[in-house]
């Protein structure tokens, strides 16, 4: 009896869960839509780059703790190892375009 | 108790992808990979950024790239994302049956991508020339864009192969950490996706 009433909440709690990853598909969407209408309306570039930049970010954080539940307990491995892959990434891209800076 | 009975409970544990040493193990081990598979694509992005420029000629991002196949294909790639969020969802809940049909479903999304994706190269190379070896541009993006799509294909593989092998067995503790495993990779490349689009494709137009 107590592993069903268990058994329901685990239930509930999952499909509360879904919920809320809908909710950040339908935000994903929205904002993969506000990136390409930005694009095509002619705005000056150095306005939309930063804000195209900003909306990837936002989703991908909305990827990785939401649709990979980084942001659920037990995860702090898994978050140590990608912001170390993250800082080793910007390094990266840092030192690629400093390169043909001028 | 045996081991059979200590991988096929009565009732799931509510991680099931993590109610074994066998599956903490393969959890932890597969966000260290894609912590490398970060910076790989870094260096990717990276060489693509300082090449993007060296077009010898007119094959330019601006003349080549269509908007409009790219959003089919982020929509293609962003919808399979959830797709597979349900097949996860339905695996918490101890529901194979649903499980294999989400993972179906997203199989099928993932196909069209590369389908489309398999036309836009072929479109560049017989429409425009524009090839690998064109120039330091076409390197670059043939080798990022391609990457990602290699990964793509890795993908729907290891999920068909998942749900091939597993589909007389059903749901146990020995392969819900390889189905919610191959479900985080799936959204891995969705994120290198958001990137793409938004580097490689939405900058180069504009």
């Amino acid at each position: 009896m107590a592993e069903n009433t268990n058994l329901d909440y685990q239930k509930k709690k999952n499909k509360e869960e879904m919920k809320q990853q809908v909710i950040t598909f339908a935000l994903m969407i929205v904002f993969t839509i506000i990136a390409f209408a930005m694009v095509l309306s002619d705005l000056d570039k150095l306005f939309v780059v930063p804000i195209l930049f900003l909306l990837a970010v936002v989703q991908v954080i909305f990827q990785l703790y939401y649709f990979m539940h980084m942001s659920h307990k037990g995860h702090e491995m898994p978050a140590f190892m990608m912001y170390g892959g993250i800082f080793a990434a910007f390094l990266t891209l840092l030192g690629l375009t400093v390169l043909v800076w001028w | 108790m045996s081991q059979d009975h200590t991988l096929n409970p009565e009732v799931m544990p509510s991680e099931p992808e993590k109610a074994t040493l066998e599956g903490k193990n393969k959890f932890l081990g597969f966000w260290f990979f894609l912590g490398g598979e970060t910076v790989l694509f870094a260096s990717l992005f990276g060489t693509y950024l300082a090449l993007q420029g060296s077009t010898m000629g007119d094959n330019t991002p601006e003349k080549l790239f269509g908007l409009g196949l790219v959003f089919i294909m982020t929509m293609l790639l962003l919808t399979s994302s959830l797709t597979s969020v349900y097949a996860i969802y339905h695996m918490k809940n101890n529901d194979f049956r649903k499980m294999q049909l989400w993972l179906g479903i997203t199989v099928i999304l993932g196909f069209t991508f590369l389908g489309f994706e398999i036309y836009e190269f072929y479109h560049y190379i017989h429409g425009y020339e524009f090839t690998f070896r064109s120039s330091a541009f076409g390197s670059a993006f043939y080798t990022l864009v391609g990457f990602h799509g290699g990964h793509v294909l890795f993908g729907l593989l290891w999920i068909v192969t998942l749900m091939v092998r597993n589909a007389k067995r059903g749901l146990n503790l020995y392969n819900a950490p390889k189905f919610y495993i191959a479900s985080l990779y799936w959204h891995f490349i969705d994120v290198v996706w958001v990137f793409i689009f938004t580097v490689v494709y939405l900058m180069g137009v504009i």
